[in-house]
């Protein structure tokens, strides 16, 4: 058994589409209709095309959007993402216009921050650093 | 905002939230989400969520933290005007060195800012 793909669920698939490739990187593998708006709609991360896929999954199941609004609310992130180099993601994705709710801090072994998706999501990058 | 002086003391009467106030001095406005990741980390303090909030709302009550909401986030600061009053009430006196113990009444001047009932006056 092996993990292929995980997902975050988000507000608006073509928003997430822009975000998830033009400012955060990922490239898209698969785009497929599902039936009225939806598709099945995955990215991977150009330093491993044949790794795990990032699914961006429609949010609109009625339990979504609370689930989603909470654990915005207390800052935690739905996902974390592995970084070189957590300062310099920070500054470069500052400068397009990223919202983080928490710059980079140490965190034990670990050097994290905490970046809004623009579709109802905050999310973790993370360096380990030892 | 008056506080009691009670809530003060003893929001602090707690490590756990002196270490949340530590943490707030060292980096003003995080999310709950934040707070709980620097108390275990860099602390070894791997109190639950629920565990954290209510230490932030005895905090919160005591006027030793505030929180702000911008947008869909809620964030936490750190508020010392609390403080103040225990600083000027030992503090910023001066203390009178000739006094042997029980030679000179204070008469009350410490409590007088007190939002308690004044048990002298019974």
């Amino acid at each position: 058994m092996r993990i292929n793909l995980t997902s975050v669920l988000v507000d608006d698939q073509e928003k997430a589409l822009h975000f998830y490739t033009e400012v955060l990187g990922f490239v898209k593998k698969f785009d497929v209709p599902m039936g009225g708006e939806d598709r099945w709609l995955t990215v991977v991360s150009p330093e491993d095309p044949d790794g795990t896929e990032l699914l961006l999954e429609p949010s609109g199941h009625p339990a979504a959007a609370p689930f989603k609004e909470a654990l915005v609310a207390d800052g935690i992130p739905f996902t974390s993402f592995a970084v070189d180099d957590v300062p310099a993601e920070y500054e470069r994705l500052s400068g397009l216009g990223v919202r983080f709710t928490q710059p980079p801090a140490e965190m034990g072994p670990v050097t994290t921050a905490v970046l809004d998706d623009t579709c109802g999501n905050l999310i973790q990058i993370t360096q380990y650093t030892g | 905002m008056v506080r009691g002086v009670d809530d003060v003391f003893k929001a602090l009467a707690d490590h756990t939230r002196r270490t949340i106030l530590d943490e707030l001095a060292n980096r003003n406005g995080q999310t709950q989400f934040e707070i709980c990741a620097r108390l275990m980390t860099n602390h070894g303090l791997g109190s639950s969520r629920q565990a954290i909030s209510q230490h932030l709302e005895v905090l919160e009550n005591a006027g030793l933290v505030e929180t702000r909401r911008e947008g869909r986030y809620k964030f936490h600061y750190i508020n010392t005007a609390p403080l103040e009053p225990i600083v000027q009430r030992w503090l910023s006196r001066p203390v009178k060195d000739d006094a042997a113990p029980g030679a000179v009444s204070i008469q009350g001047e410490g409590d007088r800012n007190e939002n308690q009932p004044d048990e002298r006056a019974r």
